[in-house]
């Protein structure tokens, strides 16, 4: 038995050790020219594998699109992905495949603002053009970078007047602390002064922190007229229960940057959800016969169990949809002439209605959506057209500045 | 003065929950010797149970009492079965095996129930005291802790069953020459100490949410607080949380969530560093 | 004279290092190089608890903070000094200072076993948390923000000693970390092999019988863990080198769990077996990242658990169980009374 177990287990290693030493020694040749290779990096294992897993379908979706459709200047479309199980190391470790050896034309992914921030560099020595689909806190600056995702003054700036208005002055901040949360705190403070509102009090939680008791009290101690979080990931998830456990729930509104992009109210009792404020460029409840198309299209590739789409995913979709356009209007796939045409300006009608690229600052403008849940879903109050990114300072040219490469912060 | 009141209830409960995810784990070192990495996985599957039965309609007492406890009792006598059984003695392998064991749960609870599992709201409505509200949960949470530390110390005292546990785990040699059938006694702890984890996890799923990955949360705390406590289950588990509880929750009211943990982390070196086989290497070391 | 198995080992091994300075940077691609040398700096690392660990018997659970100083320290500097000599050096510097007094607290304090494994851990953890908070302004060490949850990214590599205009190449950053890897293993082979080592192992075995024996038990655990600590400080630094970042993750449960795990893999109490365990579930992490069989954590724990009934001593020691018989028959010659040492 011994010995069966034993010779079964050399042969096997070895076997395996052999395969796998090959692949780490014959590089990886490029499929034949006749298709156009993008890389997709995302989260697909550990405590991200909410955000990762509709972000990868919903590329895969928009992919799928354009094959159908002809593909891209009459070749086809191939996804090279990888599961970056929220390691940074795997990121700088993929990151440096995917330019280095799948030799891809554009990169799909990151989702921390960290994680864009250890791959930015290696896609622009390796001179991969690089789409970072996330809402995040704004301010980077560099050419090879293209950012379909939000950035806080543009939620911010209508959602925090509408909540001014409606509640009342005094401000309570509960953010998450890394730089999205403080710097999203910042740009509160910054808009709550401009409308003669005042932040009375910031608190910052690690991603771990599960247990709200002390800070619960503290804010029924200060009496906020309302609440603003940006409570990212399932610890911070726990607010929600011990809020309403406190009965808080019916007491102080909350506006939030960030609840229900993880299709975390879906697995909430509705109490907890209901009433709470927020302002999206994407919800799945919007009512545009291009969002009925889209879903429709998304249900048909992936079946109805994909939980909440929000627009965190759909960023990643719109992204893959501007590069299509701008490889369009360059008439190539190479990197610098795909961005001279993106910087030209460029438009796509997408799910959430026009998006346009902002030349200046490879950022977009959205349309965004004041929306406050009821029942699970997003009712919309407002829809604010063609809001602008925020650009701190207006220090972010890129025309003027090509060289520019660095991530600005608001001096707030 | 309300303050004051809130502030000691927060201590109590910070404290209670400390002690109820730990307890587990201290029943299986403190018998056994044997590092349950996967700890936290345990209390992940005592708050699915508890979720997934009620939601399947079964009353949520009767899921988080009963049916948590005995779900993860008896995946709890299945992993003694297939994996801890091979490897008494062998401290270092156990950890290998817990740790790829916590890893496999993880992997297992997210493919199957995966990210999107609605959980279930804390029961009882909010308590005033003075000018402020405290979910009434809280007090469940103090008063079922208190009497599941209780039980513990009974069922060791004066039961047959905890009269030849702690003769195991006091010297296994001569408890087997006197007729104990020990590979049977570890088995049955061992699904003890799970049970009382996913008690734990049951308690705790309402307040904290559950998701796969929460194990993760709570095996630093609980790992520290037992072997802090010393090798004596009971007295050292409910000395250990006393203190550290007392010390995170206390610090977090003064100063930030954060510092509160250093707090904790800090104390538990310090006690360590003073007493360096735990709490009941000194103390009440005659104790349960 | 006959040669023993000893020096057939350290022929081996030799042999090995020369091929792996020499043959990746004429044969391989870029790409490769860059993709090994991470793994060359996780066998460093492994190295780092093999000493600790497997020969000094220090369970040492938070292993990674000593790295995690090494890259702060690194990056701080550096971000400051603009040229990486200092950094570097205090890159070592600063966790063997921190072994240092960790050392002195526990060692002094009589603390061992599981309660030294909790302590390590813990501190590991307060370094986590710390490091974890920092996200605002106000953290900043002169130049460089301490930059919270996010760390600081776009870190300048290192450079050639005095020119900062003069960063390493890849092929240069590949050969740098082949070259620590490999000083590192003659060092640490070296060392077990000198008096300091078999006082070291002598310590292991029968801590009570070494201190009555007459040895300074406290100072020689010491100096092991701060040996220990300056070899995964250089692992810090030249991770922060290869990759341009640093996070406070370095500081987490699960990195240092890793590094424990590629311990058991290979072999504890060798110093060829962390190596192969290191590079092993290193690639097969990021393999299966790539391959999307199945959830990692699944397969990975599975496998772990797997390995830990059918190879419980780990890979390279049951290697060498069954080469043994085949060696002793092939080379009669070699044949060592006692079974010769495991390196």
């Amino acid at each position: 038995m011994t010995i069966k177990r034993r010779d079964f287990l050399k042969t096997s290693l070895s076997g395996a050790a052999a395969l796998s030493a090959g692949s780490l020694v014959w590089p990886r040749v490029s499929e034949a020219a006749d298709t156009i290779r993008v890389g997709g990096m995302h989260n697909l294992t550990g405590p991200f594998q909410a955000f990762g897993t509709n972000k990868l379908r919903c590329v895969q979706l928009a992919l799928e699109e354009i094959n159908k459709a002809g593909g891209l200047l009459g070749k086809q479309v191939e996804l090279v992905g990888y599961d970056a199980q929220a390691d940074n190391k795997l990121y700088a470790q993929y990151a440096q495949q995917l330019g280095l050896r799948d030799k891809v034309v554009t990169v799909f992914g990151g989702l921390t603002s960290s994680s864009r921030e250890v791959v930015r560099p290696i896609f622009k020595r390796t001179r991969t053009l690089y789409f970072y689909n996330m809402p995040y806190e704004g301010g980077v600056c560099d050419r090879n970078i293209f950012c379909t995702g939000t950035t806080p003054g543009q939620l911010l700036a209508n959602l925090i007047p509408h909540m001014v208005k409606k509640h009342g002055k005094k401000i309570y901040v509960l953010a998450a602390d890394y730089n999205f949360g403080q710097i999203s705190a910042k740009w509160t403070k910054k808009i709550a002064q401009e409308h003669g509102a005042q932040v009375i009090q910031v608190d910052y939680f690690p991603l771990d922190v599960n247990q709200f008791g002390p800070t619960i009290s503290k804010i029924q101690a200060a009496k906020p007229d309302f609440i603003v979080n940006t409570f990212v990931g399932p610890a911070h998830g726990a607010f929600y229960g011990q809020w309403a456990a406190a009965g808080m729930n019916k007491e102080i509104p909350i506006a939030s940057q960030t609840f229900g992009e993880a299709g975390e109210h879906l697995r909430m009792p509705t109490e907890l959800s209901d009433g709470i404020t927020v302002c999206y460029s994407y919800v799945d409840e919007i009512d545009l016969p291009t969002n009925a198309a889209f879903l429709g299209r998304f249900r048909a590739k992936f079946g109805d169990k994909y939980g909440y789409l929000g627009d965190l995913a759909v960023s990643s979709y719109l992204g893959v949809l501007i590069w299509a356009k701008g490889v369009k209007k360059a008439g190539s796939t190479d990197r610098d002439k795909v961005i001279a045409a993106l910087e030209s300006g460029v438009s796509i009608d997408g799910p959430n209605g026009k998006i346009t690229v902002q030349p200046e600052t490879h950022h977009c403008v959205f349309d965004m959506y004041l929306a406050q849940m009821k029942n699970r879903k997003f009712d919309i109050l407002q829809t604010f057209k063609q809001v602008t990114p925020t650009n701190p300072q207006g220090v972010c040219n890129l025309i003027k500045n090509p060289q520019t490469n660095k991530q600005f912060e608001p001096k707030i | 003065m309300d303050f004051a009141a809130v502030i000691v209830i927060q201590v109590l409960y910070a404290i209670a929950s400390l002690a109820l995810i730990s307890v587990g784990l201290a029943v299986i070192f403190g018998m056994m010797r044997v590092i349950n990495f996967a700890h936290g996985e345990f209390l992940m599957m005592g708050g699915y149970t508890v979720i997934l039965s009620t939601h399947a309609g079964i009353n949520r007492w009767v899921s988080m009492l009963v049916l948590a406890p005995l779900v993860v009792g008896l995946v709890g006598m299945l992993v003694e079965w297939l994996i801890i059984r091979h490897l008494y003695g062998r401290v270092i392998e156990t950890v290998l095996a817990t740790w790829g064991l916590s890893l496999f749960l993880m992997g297992l609870a997210t493919v199957t129930v995966g990210f999107y599992q609605e959980g279930i709201l804390p029961p009882f409505g909010p308590v005033r005291i003075g000018a402020y509200k405290e979910g009434g949960y809280t007090f469940f949470v103090i008063g079922v802790t208190a009497l599941i530390l209780i039980g513990v110390y009974a069922l060791m005292r004066y039961t047959w069953f905890g009269l030849i546990a702690r003769g195991t785990m006091q010297n296994a040699d001569m408890a087997a020459a006197l007729g104990t059938d020990t590979r049977k006694v570890y088995a049955l702890t061992f699904g003890f100490g799970a049970a009382l984890s996913g008690l734990a996890g049951a308690i705790m799923a309402p307040i904290s949410g559950v998701v796969p990955v929460v194990g993760m949360t709570y095996i630093a705390k609980a790992f520290i607080t037992v072997i802090s406590g010393g090798a004596t289950v009971l007295a050292g588990t409910v000395s250990a949380a006393g203190l550290l509880g007392l010390v995170n929750q206390a610090v977090t009211f003064v100063t930030t969530p954060v510092i509160g943990e250093v707090a904790l982390l800090a104390s538990a070196i310090m006690l360590l560093r003073i007493l360096p086989t735990g709490i009941t290497g000194r103390f009440f070391r005659r104790g349960l | 004279m006959r040669p023993s198995a000893n020096q057939a080992g350290l022929l081996a091994a030799t042999a090995a290092a020369l091929v792996l300075l020499v043959v990746p940077p004429l044969a391989f691609e870029v790409f490769t190089l860059v993709n090994a040398t991470i793994y060359l700096i996780m066998a460093t690392l492994a190295l780092s608890l093999a000493l600790v660990w497997g020969f000094g018997g220090i369970l040492c659970l938070g292993q990674s903070m000593f790295y995690g100083l090494g890259a702060y320290a690194y990056a701080v500097t550096v971000l400051n000094t603009g040229e990486s000599t200092l950094p570097i050096l205090l890159g070592v510097a600063l966790p063997v200072a921190f072994a240092a007094v960790l050392g002195y607290f526990m060692f002094w304090g009589r603390v061992s076993d599981v309660y030294l494994a909790v302590i390590t851990l813990t501190v590991s953890l307060i370094l986590f948390h710390l490091i974890n908070s920092t996200a605002g302004d106000q953290y900043r060490i002169g130049e460089a923000p301490l930059g919270g949850y996010n760390g600081l990214p776009g870190l300048p590599p290192i450079n050639w000693p005095g020119d900062p205009d003069r960063p390493i190449s890849f092929e240069g950053m590949y050969l740098l970390a082949a070259a620590v890897l490999v000083a590192t293993y003659f060092g640490l082979r070296w060392l077990l092999h000198s008096h300091f080592g078999r006082v070291t192992v002598a310590i292991r075995e029968n801590e009570a019988r070494a201190g009555l024996l007459g040895y300074d038990v406290h100072r020689h655990k010491l100096w092991v863990l701060m040996i220990g600590a300056g070899i995964a400080g250089l692992a810090g630094v030249l991770s922060v080198s290869w990759g341009s970042f640093v996070g406070p993750n370095v500081f987490s449960i699960v990195f240092t769990a890793q590094i424990i795990v590629w311990i058991l893999v290979g072999g504890l109490g060798t110093l060829i077996g962390p190596i192969v365990g290191a590079v092993a579930i290193q690639f097969l992490i990021a393999w299966l990242g790539e391959a999307k069989i199945a959830d990692t954590n699944l397969v990975l724990g599975g496998l772990f658990v797997l390995f830990v009934l059918l190879v419980p001593k780990g890979l390279v020691p049951m290697l060498a169980e069954r080469l043994r018989p085949w060696a002793a028959r092939r080379f009669p010659e070699l044949a060592e009374p006692g079974g010769g040492d495991p390196l």
